[in-house]
């Protein structure tokens, strides 16, 4: 008999609860650990009337690593503290530039405000604290159901100086994914942005030449966003057609 | 739904025409087509007083090093402005990974850049790993059996880079030779993991399979040789005045034009900075193996032809240093002991080729209702990996390669993104070129060494 909520013991003194001791990783993460984006829905791909599993109506947060609270841990405060620092001497509005800091894994990841986006690398460069002299890549990921910031380009970075990584991260609406380009800093980013935007149609604002570079010039929309309609494959049988892989049942 | 937007412009463009203004009339609608003086065009062409060629130079142009397309404006001889078209090798990988489960993913990542499949797999591996927070329980064997395939890789990676570029500027010893010599590091392959290319051996967790019995005197007998045919290739190239008249200050690239294009790997080092993520920020346990960074002062084509064959000299100290530990490590295991994540069975040879292996078909199909129930869900569902992001870079034979791994805790990739060394070293391309002659164009590119595969993915 599990008791109403309001009197359940927890921690990890709790009594009578072995499972918890046993297997703490399966204990719900405590509010305010977690951010979410997004449920899903269901277990093995089968919905309607096709669903004998009784697993259909599953619905679970889809959650990742939540803002991190300092201190940060190792090199991670150094690096916050001159980056933070640097802004704030710039004066304006760029001391706020930096808005969530996610420590996760062993790496370090600052959310940064778009419009703020080319001084922070400048930032990131040319701080003798800071140094990070290599633009390892640019990537867009999106992210469907993080309202308000669909799309995300995620720039990784490296001090050879220092021997770090640090990763940053912008999310811009769908509706309106600007951003500015890195490239007045980072020449290397050139290509990497164009991609970004061939896959993504994430548009950086300042980049010299952005088109498409793997797809064709005149190719419609953006293949790697997740609402990209992808085709099915027919089959010599009866019209049959093989599904497109994202209607397919599969696990989710 | 869907994002068939047009681009900004063209729908403007297609209403109005500048040079055929349109007006309805009585008899119908009436173009008026205005154009500019062509006579005057024409001469003033002409009168231009130097002639610029616009070359289109691949993209099946057999010294592009494969289907790269280079645009060159010419003076005479002279290039004065290279660009590079890409994306004729474009499959979609990263999109496809999407769609398939976390194991199945390594099956398609080792044919991006398919000269060095295996730092494609390990990359993502590694990635994954960090991911699960696994990666303290990888195996030593595993490890060990993961430096010790990139290392030969990296062997078989520079001959090609070698022949290739000997090949495309004429000098086919230098192709015949290389290849040669790649095909005994394929037959080691080959005889590990079953295939030549494109092998999937590496696996989130550790490597597919143990050792074959007798793999250890193949690889002993290649590193003899190898010992030997080495300097084959120093001695036909290191001072031959040919070879050093085409390489020696073309594509030029310092540490600073390096840096701010991103180039790593020989590039890089040819500068003389000394980066290998293999001793700055190690990854396998390359910290625990004695070899040493290989540079070269020049920062141009030929520098970076000395670092590679020197690389190889260091790759065969590491492949030898592993070789004698797998000896210590036979029966080991090479699979993480989690068997929520471990690829089930251990594939083994029988008589109709490679499969399961027959004891453990024995135990999921006669022993243990339960085995089998866990077979099916990880071959068909795969594992869970927890929501998050990863990049977990290393040095690939053309510099830092990295996959930015993203899960939103399902069983199948929501992000695979893969920084490919080929894919930014290229971008140096116009820097190295502009100015010199067209023939020097193919050794700026050839010294870059980009395999298509990894650029266009």
């Amino acid at each position: 008999m599990t008791p109403p909520d309001g009197e359940r013991p927890t921690g990890p003194d709790a009594p009578g609860q072995p499972a918890v001791e046993q297997s703490p990783e399966n204990l719900p993460a405590p509010p305010g650990q977690v951010s979410s984006r997004g449920v899903r829905t269901g277990m093995f791909g089968a919905h309607g009337t096709g669903d004998t599993s009784g697993y259909g109506g599953l619905v679970a947060p889809v959650v990742f690593p939540a803002p991190t609270g300092r201190p940060f841990g190792g090199w991670f405060d150094e690096v916050a503290d001159a980056l933070v620092e640097h802004l704030a001497g710039l004066g304006g509005d760029h001391a706020h530039a930096i808005g969530a800091v996610v420590v996760d894994r062993g790496e370090i990841t600052f959310h940064v405000r778009r419009e703020d986006l080319l001084e922070v690398a400048r930032a990131l460069r040319d701080d003798p604290r800071l140094r990070f002299e290599l633009c390892s890549s640019v990537s867009g990921v999106h992210y469907p159901d993080d309202t308000g910031r669909e799309l995300h380009a995620v720039h990784h970075l490296l001090s050879m100086t220092y021997n770090r990584r640090i990763r940053l991260e912008v999310g811009v609406p769908d509706s309106d994914p600007r951003l500015p380009s890195v490239v007045p800093v980072y020449p290397t980013a050139d290509w990497h942005e164009r991609e970004a935007f061939d896959m993504f149609g994430l548009v950086f604002e300042g980049h010299p030449a952005l088109t498409r570079i793997l797809m064709p010039d005149d190719w419609p929309g953006h293949p790697q966003r997740k609402d990209y309609p992808l085709g099915g494959i027919p089959v010599e049988y009866k019209g049959g057609t093989v599904p497109p892989p994202d209607q397919r049942r599969s696990y989710t | 739904m869907t994002t068939f937007e047009p681009g900004p412009g063209r729908a403007a463009g297609a209403q109005e025409d500048l040079y055929a203004g349109s007006s309805e009339t009585t008899e119908g609608r009436v173009f008026t087509v205005t154009g500019q003086d062509w006579d005057s065009i024409t001469e003033g062409l002409a009168e231009g007083d130097e002639e610029r060629v616009v070359v289109n130079m691949g993209p099946q142009h057999p010294s592009t090093h494969g289907v790269l397309r280079l645009i060159l404006e010419l003076e005479g001889e002279t290039v004065s402005e290279a660009r590079c078209g890409i994306g004729y090798l474009h499959t979609g990988i990263e999109k496809n990974m999407e769609y398939r489960t976390w194991v199945q993913g390594t099956t398609f990542c080792t044919r991006m850049d398919y000269l060095a499949p295996f730092f494609n797999e390990a990359t993502y591996c590694l990635g994954v790993e960090r991911l699960l927070g696994i990666e303290d329980d990888i195996p030593e064997k595993a490890s060990v059996m993961r430096v010790l395939m990139m290392e030969l890789n990296r062997i078989s990676s520079h001959l090609v880079a070698i022949a290739t570029g000997g090949m495309e500027l004429g000098a086919l010893t230098v192709m015949t030779i290389g290849f040669r010599e790649r095909e005994l590091v394929l037959d080691l392959f080959e005889l590990i993991t079953g295939l030549r290319m494109n092998h999937a051996f590496i696996r989130p967790g550790g490597v597919a399979q143990d050792l074959p019995p007798g793999a250890l005197e193949e690889i002993g007998s290649f590193v003899a040789l190898m010992r030997k045919r080495l300097p084959e290739i120093e001695a036909l190239c290191n001072a031959n005045p040919i070879f050093k008249a085409r390489l020696e200050g073309i594509g030029t690239l310092d540490l600073e034009g390096c840096l701010a294009l991103g180039l790593t790997g020989p590039p890089l080092r040819a500068t003389g900075y000394p980066w290998d993520l293999r001793k700055t920020q190690p990854y396998c346990g390359y910290e625990t193996y004695d070899f040493d960074v290989q540079t070269w002062d020049t920062a141009d084509s030929y520098g970076r032809f000395r670092v590679r064959v020197n690389e190889m000299h260091e790759s065969l100290k590491i492949v030898e240093q592993a070789a004698e530990r797998l000896a210590g490590l036979e029966g080991a295991p090479v699979m993480v002991a989690d068997k929520k994540i471990a690829w089930p069975s251990q594939l083994s040879i029988g008589s109709d080729g490679m499969g399961n292996s027959l004891d453990h078909i024995r135990h999921i199909m006669g022993e243990s209702m339960e085995g089998l129930i866990h077979h099916f869900k990880l071959v068909t569902e795969g594992f869970r990996v927890p929501a998050g992001q990863a990049y977990v870079p290393i040095e690939s034979p053309r510099g830092e390669l990295g996959a930015h791994v993203v899960s939103d805790g399902g069983t199948r990739p929501f992000r695979a993104h893969f920084r490919d060394p080929s894919f930014t070293n290229l971008q140096a391309t116009s820097v190295m070129a502009e100015g010199g002659m067209i023939a020097d164009v193919i050794v700026a590119i050839a010294s870059i060494d980009p395999v298509m595969g990894g650029v266009d993915r």
